[in-house]
């Protein structure tokens, strides 16, 4: 059996995927971006590859994406990350939907047709409002792991709690003022998860099925029903979102194999 | 990825034109230091013909200010102008050019030996390209205590009416008065219809070069247009522009006749709408050769053409020049332009640069993009940046954007 794999270096993780020529997820690979794109690849690669229990020589192609595909020196080719996640998307939704994906420093909104075709794509203006790195600071101001944030907004009682700033550090000062006034800290929390839904919601009109990606999401698995609810549609989520690019890219690895 | 970065192949005129530019601004140092002579300062779509009628060297601060941009200047000297009241929300030639004057820098003086910007006698301009303009040579006639005249343009025009001309016309007139006891004697009438003619040839030469986009492959980028424009810009009216465009549009010619493509390989064509970003031409520029994708048309390259200009009818012709300008038009007459643009240069899509300070020349905000991929059937994409300001810019976003573009195109 052949396998292949595809590694995605975000801006706060990289991810690896090793897939059979079957298209079947072995092993997944994760580890902090830090400040070295070259080694965070080959840790989360030789992670991945130790989960599917196989050595580097059966790997028969290596795709990059995310913001750091030029570093890594042992990919046979590199993608941009929308083109990535679109392909995991569409494996797993083979047919027109909607990717929203929520990384570190940026989100992305691609529209495929029902080919898997992409019509229109979209990334957020130059602000970390609407994505990761927001929900990042405000974990560490509120002095939350930023692992809890999901579980702790899912106990909001209070929905009316709402952070309407457009830029990160006022809505940042908002959050210090509503602390000020007793607002509490899950209410808080589910109002900043769903202030970055709404940055998403200014990127295009949603009209049909909406599939999920992305570390945001798959930290905060509330972020699925905030959409919906916002979005009004149906919202999909993919196995393993935090691994759809990755996995996207091993799609590609193995298309240029032949594995496909 | 190929290892080695292709590179833009060179324009053997550009020879001439960094010499008749070096020329232009050491004629205006010059004359800013001759009790003899006088200096107009003209925005880029002012009226140059009528300030060269009464003698006035020429002189260009958005030229100026563009030079800033593309030297990357422009974002160390901007916080300077915030500090003394000019947002930076506002148009950054303005507060680059402003800020690199309060702190005595000009790239002149690296470029051609040149200490400062030449002191005007006069500050003309015409707010068809926006009211910062205004603001901006009104500063500095508060700095120096010289008169600013000027022309208010009409905006979301949509049929150019004989009313707009005859308004616009009006304005040149009552400017001409009002520049006669500036210059110490009256219009030299003859000399203005020479102008006016000579910007008319160069016009329609500079839109030759740039019609040279239509071959396939593209005998010029974009980017190789933002540069050739210079003359058109800061040297019409003038002879030396009209011979620059001669052995300009002979040498593409040769490119075309040869089957020489301006980007090796050439798979797909894009059109540029809004204005370039000057601190990033050539990384843009690279990734675009590396794509093996041209630009071949700009609505901003061709804002400098106006073959509406009559030698027999100069006030006339040049109103109706600068009200039949994109810029000044309504949606319904940019979307046409645009249309007619993609349809004649062959393009695969659009870029759209949303420039922060530049709300007059972005189109992209008010669902324009979504329009006219509907009604052209060709994919668009916008790039958030800026003309100068490069903190309003995310290079990584950019490129990754592009590059996603481009994908975007090869799958069909």
């Amino acid at each position: 059996m052949n396998y292949f794999a595809g590694v995605d270096v975000g801006s706060a993780a990289t991810k690896c995927a090793v897939i059979d020529d079957k298209l079947h997820v072995h092993g997944l690979g994760l580890c902090d971006s830090g400040a070295d794109f070259k080694a965070a690849a080959l840790a989360a690669f030789e992670q991945a590859m130790g989960l599917a229990g196989i050595e580097r020589d059966r790997i028969k192609a290596v795709v990059a994406t995310g913001y750091g595909r030029t570093n890594v020196d042992f990919a046979a080719e590199r993608r941009t990350e929308i083109d990535c996640h679109a392909r995991g998307a569409y494996h797993y939704f083979p047919r027109a939907i909607t990717v929203i994906d929520i990384g570190g420093q940026d989100n992305k909104v691609i529209e495929l047709d029902s080919k898997g075709r992409r019509i229109t794509f979209s990334m957020n203006r130059k602000c970390a409002a609407g994505t990761g790195s927001f929900i990042e600071e405000m974990a560490v101001r509120l002095k939350i792991p930023l692992e809890n944030i999901s579980d702790l907004a899912s106990q909001s009682r209070d929905p009316k709690v709402s952070i309407g700033s457009y830029c990160t550090v006022f809505a940042m000062t908002e959050i210090l003022g509503k602390i000020r006034d007793g607002v509490k800290v899950e209410d808080l929390a589910h109002a900043a998860l769903v202030s970055v839904a709404r940055r998403v919601l200014e990127t295009k009109a949603f009209t049909g099925e909406v599939v999920l990606s992305g570390g945001v999401v798959a930290n905060n698995q509330i972020m699925r029903e905030i959409l919906a609810d916002l979005l009004k549609v149906d919202v999909q989520l993919p196995p393993d979102p935090q691994h759809l690019g990755a996995f996207g890219a091993a799609l590609v690895a193995a298309g240029l194999q032949g594995g496909l | 990825m190929n290892a080695e970065k292709p590179r833009a192949k060179k324009i053997a005129s550009a020879k001439t034109m960094k010499k008749i530019m070096a020329d232009h601004f050491l004629g205006i140092d010059a004359a800013s230091k001759d009790p003899g002579r006088k200096v107009a300062w003209c925005t880029s779509v002012g009226p140059a013909e009528l300030l060269q009628g009464f003698g006035f060297e020429v002189y260009y601060p958005e030229n100026h200010s563009a030079i800033l941009g593309a030297t990357r200047k422009a974002t160390e000297y901007i916080p300077y102008a915030n500090a003394v009241g000019y947002s930076p929300d506002i148009c950054s030639y303005l507060t680059a050019d402003v800020g690199a004057y309060l702190q005595g820098f000009t790239p002149l003086t690296a470029a051609y030996g040149i200490e400062s910007i030449p002191r005007p006698d006069v500050l003309v301009y015409n707010t068809n390209q926006c009211r910062d303009v205004q603001d901006w040579f009104m500063w500095y006639a508060r700095e120096w205590g010289v008169p600013c005249l000027g022309v208010q343009t009409h905006r979301n025009v949509g049929k150019v009416t004989g009313d707009h001309v005859d308004s616009i016309a009006g304005q040149l007139r009552a400017l001409a008065a009002d520049l006669e006891p500036i210059a110490g004697h009256p219009l030299d009438m003859d000399r203005f219809r020479e102008a006016v003619g000579l910007s008319r040839k160069c016009s329609e030469l500079w839109e030759k070069v740039l019609r040279t986009g239509t071959a396939r492959p593209s005998a010029l980028t974009f980017f190789d247009g933002t540069i050739h424009m210079g003359p058109a810009v800061v040297l019409r009216g003038t002879q030396t522009a009209v011979d620059y465009y001669e052995e300009l549009l002979a040498e593409l010619q040769e490119r075309i006749d040869q089957g020489t493509a301006a980007v090796e390989g050439e798979r797909f064509r894009l059109y540029w709408e809004g204005m370039p970003i000057w601190g990033k031409l050539r990384p843009l520029s690279e990734q675009f050769l590396e794509l093996q994708t041209c630009v071949v048309a700009s609505t901003y390259c061709n804002s400098w053409i106006f073959n509406q200009l009559d030698p027999d009818k100069p006030f006339e012709s040049m109103a109706r020049a600068y009200t039949e300008l994109f810029i000044v038009r309504a949606d319904p007459v940019k979307e046409d332009y645009i249309a007619n643009m993609c349809r004649d240069f062959s393009v695969d899509g659009i870029i759209y640069h949303d420039s922060r300070t530049c709300p007059n020349n972005t189109n992209s905000r008010y669902g324009m993009p979504q329009r006219l991929s509907k009604r052209l059937g060709a994919p668009h994409l916008t790039i958030d940046g800026d003309l100068n300001d490069l903190r309003c810019y995310s290079e990584e976003q950019a490129r990754t954007n592009i590059e996603a573009f481009v994908e975007q195109l090869a799958q069909g």
